[in-house]
This record gives C-alpha cells, structure tokens and sequence, in this order.
C-alpha cells in the first residue's frame, strides 16, 4: 500500500536526516516503527504526509509510493485526501475549539458527509469523549486529548492512519487502552496503521511487522516474534539480558552490549 | 430620558458599525496574526466604489451593492496573495509595516481615480427621522444597525456551524496541525482577507451614508483599534460588544458631558479594562493545563 524507497530528508538545505529510508506497509496491517530519539521517525511520517514542507524540509532523493503512485512533492492536502492521515505527535488539538468542533474539523476533507454519524462512530471508540463533546478541548486531560487526535483521524476515514507516539506522555493503564483501540480501529474499520513509538513492547504486542530504526535508516526489521528473540532488540528496546531477566542495576558489573546491526 | 434614548441609539448605530468595521480586523489577526493597518482603507474603497457606481455610473443600488461586495472579496484575494503571501515566516513586525503600507497605497490610489474633494453619497438607503420613545433618528442609522447585527449574526453561524467556518477558527489554533487534516492554510487566508475586505466595505457604505465620502473615512478605520483590544483581537463577540461598549460610551460622553471629551473616555475606559483583563474582554486567553 504504501512504500518508501531510499528516502533522503534534508531540512534547511543542509541537514541530513534521513539517509536511505525504506519501508513497506501493506494493506490492512499495523507497522510499528521503532527507534530511540532523534532516529528520524517523525521525520519519516511527516516525509510521508507532506507537512515537512512547512517545516523545511525536503525529500531529496528516492521516492514515497501510495497505491501505486508518486506522493513525495504533493501537497499535505492533497495527501490528506488520497487517504493518509497523521495524528502528529504531542496531540496538538484545537485547544480553543471544543471536542466536537475539533472532529468536523477533522472531517475537513470529506464531501458529502454525514456528520452526525459520524461522530457517533466515533463516540463509540471513546465514550469519554461524548461526555465532554461540549468542553473546550484545552482543558481535556492529556489521555482525552489523545482520543481525540485519534477521533479526528477516524472522522477522515483513512486508508492509513499514522500516529506519531500515541503514548506520549501517558498513564501506563491509559496507554494500554488506547493501544487497544488502534487494534480495534484497525480491525474494525480495516484502516491500516504505521504506528512510531518508544514503548517497544507494545508496539511489538499490536504490530504485525516492525522496523526499528536508527540515525536515519532502518537498521533492523520483522515480524515482532523475531524481533523479540533478537538479542540486540532484547537489549536495547526491551531492557532485558542475555538470560532474559529483567535488567538490574544491582549488577554493578555492566558493560555496554555493542550494538551489533552497526559494525 | 428623550436625551439619553436619543444617545443610547446613536451609541448603539455607530457601536454596530464599528463593530462591523472590527470584525475584519478580528478575522484576519485571528487566522493568520497579522494586525491589519489597512483596514481602514478597505472602509473606504468600499465607500468610493459604490459611490462610483450608483452616482458616477448609474447602475441601480442592489446590484451596485452585490458587485461592490464581489469587488471587495477580489480585492481581498490579490491583496492576501500579491503581498501577505509572500510574508508568511517573516517576522511580524515587518508584516505589520507592509499593511501600514498597503494602507498609504490604497489610499493613494483612491484619490488618484476619486480625487479628495468630500462627496455627497447617493441617498438609497432612506433617511426620514424616525421617532422611537421619543427621540429622533434617521432612518438610514437604523437600516444601518440592522445589517450589522444581521452580519454578526450570520459570522456567529459560520463560526460555529460551517465546516469552513471551523476550519478557519482551527488555523488559528494550530496551523500545523489544521495542515494535517487536510486544510488548506492558503486558502484559508484568502477567505479571511476577502471576508474582511467585503463586511470592510458594506462598514464603508454605512459611514458614508451618514457621514459622506472623503477620505476621512480611512480614519474611521483607526476607530476599530480601542474597539478590538477592548474586545480581544481574536474574539469575534469581543469585536460585537467593544463596539457596542464603545460607540455608547462616545455618544453617552459627548451628550452628558461634553463634545471632545468623547474621543478621550473611551481610551481611558479601555486602559482601566486591560488592567483587569489584559486579553481584552473576551480574549482568548492561553490555556494552561495544570
């Protein structure tokens, strides 16, 4: 469904983000993208989406294919409407607007569309929300807010939903129920989901494939299963030994695992 | 009492058109931030063009009010793309210099095709004295709060019920985030610069029919600056009710107390209203989550 082939980034004209990207997602599935701070997740998503122009930014080299097609020199409106939508991270509702307005905003795209319906669609992932339908979104709580970046996205009805670390920032308890939910959306709804995220374990619990990236390529890929046996993963993503226990730092002995996919 | 009905209504017509004339600016600073010094001067070429058309032309007044308002919007588009467009990134102060600009630009161009010579405007809209409890007041004053309180009505709706309307309220907020679902920010600006320019011009056509045409309707303009930083300069009730508050205080001043003083109190109301809420009254203010 949607493929990135050799993608370089560079912002400003002259920093280099991302060096050779490549991934694939297909049809109807969840992709997890992992990787540390700075690895150039969000990056990618925005390549994908189109707003890295507003940041200035620009795809430079290779090519980002959806359905078939060419997207990396449209516009982020353009690509809205083909069907990819991204919930940026950090949730950035319209704090001055309330919940319901900010899910007709999210309907911006659509001809035709019943609104009402809609909304109750998504009321029904998130009953939390139809309680606060009329608060300004502002003063939601952090786990509120996330359901409705998630609710403005559904109200595009995408082909592919990407959200850019949906547990930023938010009670373990909260997370799991959210993670739940894209599960849900993606079953339910048959939206195929790019998921970028920190909490590795999760990710790899929900996805069907995950890449893990680094500096700016991908350095490691495959289904969680693999990926949860691979000693570097288990190391450096799930915080586990060689043996498999959780880490301790009583083990005042501790050398640093050298990082294997680098050499 | 027949002294204070007289005020009262003549505060509350000219309150509606500056609140008329403010809406403009509230739109444009709200969608985009930028401070508008040229809206005066869209006041007035609204002014000047159906003038133009209905006394120099001849075309009858409906159909000079539809294109006077099409010209306004047009206007609007190339001022946003000719010169704002080109600014965005650039530090706000030096937009604020090109609508100062724009203004002298504007102006200069309206004298250059009308002259300065003050006109008398085409009388369409009637002007026999009314008589309301007592008190007296032309006719066309009335007409004239009645399209504005229609048009603040009718934003009240597109604001809250349209889908643009909403799309336009969420650039304001976040215009990365309106980016990614899909809204155009560009377009978005368009429609708030030609929105502002149209209810700019029907602000114009309404002073000028009480007051006549000249280029001292620029200067109306500069009116609408106590009017939305008493309101709050992004809040479209705010530009409503400082107009209101404002047009009753000049009138209630120059009636009670005295003429001349009514260009000051209204400042001095304005300083003692920031003190207790600096956002204006109806700003908005930054939500802190806590």
């Amino acid at each position: 469904m949607l493929t990135l082939n050799n993608v370089e980034v560079i912002y400003n004209d002259v920093i280099l983000v991302l060096k050779g990207m490549s991934l694939h997602v297909p049809e109807g599935k969840i992709v997890g993208l992992l990787g540390s701070n700075g690895a150039g997740k969000s990056t990618t998503l925005k390549a994908i989406s189109g707003l890295l122009k507003a940041e200035d930014g620009e795809v430079t080299d290779g090519n980002i294919q959806f359905l078939n097609a060419d997207i990396q020199h449209k516009d982020a409106s353009d690509i809205v409407r083909q069907g990819i939508f991204q919930v940026m991270e950090g949730r950035r509702v319209f704090e001055h607007l309330t919940t319901e307005e900010n899910l007709v905003a999210g309907s911006y795209t659509r001809s035709s569309v019943n609104l009402r319906d809609e909304i109750e669609i998504v009321y029904e992932y998130f009953p939390r929300l139809k309680e606060r339908r009329h608060q300004t979104a502002g003063y939601l709580s952090g786990g509120e807010q996330q359901m409705l970046a998630i609710g403005r996205a559904l109200m595009a009805k995408p082909k592919l939903m990407m959200l850019d670390e949906p547990s930023l920032g938010l009670a373990p308890l909260l997370v799991m129920e959210i993670f739940n939910i894209i599960k849900r959306i993606n079953e339910e709804q048959k939206t195929t989901i790019l998921l970028v995220e920190q909490n590795a374990n999760l990710t790899l619990s929900v996805a069907d494939y995950a890449y893990i990236m680094e500096s700016g390529r991908i350095v490691l890929e495959g289904a969680p299963l693999d990926l949860r046996e691979n000693a570097d993963v288990r190391e450096f993503y799930l915080g586990l030994t060689e043996v498999g226990q959780r880490k301790s730092y009583r083990d005042v002995k501790h050398y640093k695992r050298r990082k294997r996919w680098l050499s | 009492m027949a002294l204070f009905i007289q005020l009262t209504l003549t505060g509350l017509t000219n309150g509606a058109i500056l609140a008329l004339a403010a809406l403009g600016f509230v739109l444009i600073y709200k969608s985009s931030d930028v401070i508008n010094f040229a809206q005066g001067e869209f006041l007035l070429i609204g002014a000047y063009v159906i003038f133009g058309l209905v006394a120099q032309v001849g075309i009858f007044w409906p159909v000079s009010l539809i294109l006077t308002v099409l010209i306004a919007v047009a206007l609007g588009v190339v001022v946003e793309r000719l010169v704002l467009r080109p600014m965005i990134g650039e530090p706000i102060i030096s937009v604020i210099m090109v609508t100062i600009g724009l203004s002298s630009l504007l102006k200069a161009i309206v004298s250059a095709i009308w002259g300065t010579i003050p006109q008398a405007f085409p009388a369409f809209i009637p002007s026999a004295p009314v008589k309301i409890l007592g008190a007296t007041v032309g006719e066309d004053r009335l007409w004239a709060l009645v399209i504005a309180v229609l048009m603040l009505g009718l934003f009240n709706i597109f604001f809250t019920r349209s889908r643009e309307g909403i799309a336009m309220r969420a650039v304001a907020d976040d215009q990365q985030a309106a980016l990614s679902m899909g809204i155009s920010v560009k377009k978005i600006f368009a429609w708030a610069w030609s929105i502002a320019a149209a209810t700019a011009a029907l602000g114009g056509l309404l002073v000028a029919n009480i007051v006549g045409v000249s280029g001292e309707l620029a200067g109306f303009g500069l009116r609408v600056f106590p009017v939305v930083i008493l309101g709050g300069l992004d809040s479209i009730p705010g530009a409503i009710i400082g107009g209101i508050i404002i047009g009753l205080l000049e009138a209630y001043t120059g009636g009670y107390i005295g003429q001349g003083l009514n260009q000051v109190l209204p400042f001095v109301v304005l300083i003692v209203i920031l003190m207790v809420r600096p956002y204006g009254l109806f700003g908005q203010e930054i939500i802190e989550r806590v």
